[in-house]
């Protein structure tokens, strides 16, 4: 069992989400940064999709009341068991009673710690997840939580030691492809998308990452009927400052989506820090 | 029919109506196509999301192939929701439809719903079918807070509200029919098609 001493600025437990219920309103979720919370679960044997927590902004410690293997991936985090520090991408052992600490990410925004076995919470629809938008799954961990291991019993041995990962740009360029309502732009939003630099506003959160920059254009006037939503729309208001969706967002939405990510580059959107530059190209 | 992008992992099929959104939903649902892992109709469209073993392009194809069965709408009986109709806007309602308070009631429980699709929260269905005459806009200022159970309408759409939530639409009563239960399968009463007629109880 794990007890949480501090969550940190947000802590939640994360799998891969509820995929297969949007239609009824129910929001994907799960980590926000896919390919960290699989790769962290790959470094300690579990299969990819096992819950483990996502910290955003570190500042976290946990206490650990067995011993257990962890993996911490993500954006890259100061990490200490029991004062001594232990490398981040990397299978490391914590023994039973050992205090777990975070520090604050170098770069990036959530980090992610599998534990070999998973984190035991009740599942909802499938899925272990924290779900801040429809309020599906457990709570975001606070002080004094404690979160049960799964088994790892039948689980693949630990057989990698350290999985090294591109370091995350400072001012990262992300690959868009156009959206669905592209022709609701003038030509020269798209352009004007394509080439400034927006930065990440302080009120993004895990439904989507609010950008400050040139506004967006519209070509036409008008209102669109709801439609479905994907995990990286850059969705457009009426203020024609782009939201770019991550794992929390509606399921549906009124606003024309200009473009979206290509779905590796939303794992490098959920890891912007407000206040951080990026650009998109095509 | 026109198929558009949404990413590199799904397809935004536009429809010409809402019937016929609904029609290609209850096709993909019973085609069961490979790697579709979500279906999710809007007004005039469905969003096919796939994973990403999934070939687009044959995806893309294939859609406009589909047979469409003649008439989306559940075969079952309507969901009958009872309503107590003592909703907090209910005489604002009428003032701006200029209609009693009793023909508001009386129109909005005389109506025959579909629900075109779910969105804004789990469970939350936009149901089709409201009498024009209600069609009345939502609140100049949401509440921060609106009980679970509200049956409430705004612009073209009538809603019960699975959960309690922050809200703008117009209440007209409550319901104690419980529409989402995350225990239950499906979690949802209210699925794209379902049918549903609201049922006037008496004050309880």
């Amino acid at each position: 069992m794990i007890e949480v001493v501090r969550p940190g600025p947000l802590a939640t437990v994360q799998d891969l989400g509820r995929p297969g219920h949007a239609h009824l309103g129910v929001p994907r979720s799960g980590a926000a940064d896919e390919r960290g919370l699989r790769l962290a679960n790959r470094l300690v044997g579990n299969p990819e999709g096992a819950a483990g927590v996502e910290f955003t902004f570190g500042g976290a410690a946990l206490r650990f009341h067995e011993h257990a293997w962890i993996a911490v991936t993500g954006a890259p985090v100061p990490l200490c068991v029991n004062g001594r520090e232990c490398g981040t991408n990397a299978p490391c052992h914590v023994p039973e009673g050992a205090l777990v600490e975070f520090g604050t990410p170098s770069s990036g925004l959530r980090s992610y710690l599998a534990v070999r076995g998973g984190v035991e919470a009740e599942q909802v629809l499938g899925s272990r997840s924290t779900d801040l938008l429809s309020g599906l799954g457990p709570a975001p961990l606070s002080s004094g939580d404690r979160l049960a291991l799964g088994s790892s019993a039948g689980l693949v041995d630990i057989a990698v030691d350290f999985a090294p990962t591109p370091p995350l740009a400072e001012t990262p360029v992300l690959r868009i492809l156009p959206g669905p309502r592209d022709d609701w732009f003038t030509e020269d939003a798209m352009a004007t998308l394509t080439s400034a630099s927006y930065e990440v506003s302080p009120d993004s959160n895990r439904v989507g990452v609010r950008l400050n920059g040139p506004a967006l254009t519209r070509a036409r006037d008008g209102e669109l009927g709801s439609e479905g939503m994907v995990t990286g729309s850059l969705q457009v208001p009426p203020n024609g400052l782009p939201i770019i969706f991550l794992a929390d967002h509606p399921t549906t939405g009124g606003y024309p989506v200009v473009a979206v990510l290509e779905s590796s580059a939303v794992n490098d959107a959920a890891q912007l820090r407000p206040g951080q530059h990026l650009r998109f190209r095509t | 029919m026109r198929v558009l992008r949404a990413g590199d992992a799904a397809l935004l099929v536009e429809t010409e109506d809402l019937a016929t959104a609904l029609r290609l939903n209850a096709a993909l649902r019973d085609e069961g196509l490979p790697g579709v892992v979500d279906v999710v109709p809007g007004e005039r469209t469905v969003l096919v999301m796939a994973d990403t073993s999934a070939d687009l392009d044959r995806l893309a194809a294939r859609l406009p192939q589909l047979r469409l069965p003649a008439d989306a709408a559940d075969d079952a009986d309507p969901v009958e929701v009872p309503v107590v109709y003592d909703g907090e806007d209910l005489d604002e309602v009428a003032r701006l439809t200029g209609l009693s308070s009793d023909e508001v009631v009386r129109r909005h429980s005389a109506a025959f719903y579909t629900v075109a699709y779910l969105g804004f929260s789990p469970g939350f269905a936009y149901l089709t079918g409201l009498d024009p005459v209600l069609h009345v806009a939502r609140r100049a200022s949401p509440r921060t807070s609106v009980p679970v159970g509200s049956v409430a309408i705004a612009g073209p759409y009538a809603a019960v509200y699975p959960s309690r939530s922050p809200g703008g639409w117009r209440l007209l009563g409550r319901t104690g029919l419980r529409l989402w239960d995350e225990t239950r399968d499906p979690p949802s009463l209210l699925r794209p098609g379902t049918r549903v007629r609201f049922v006037p109880e008496e004050r309880s």
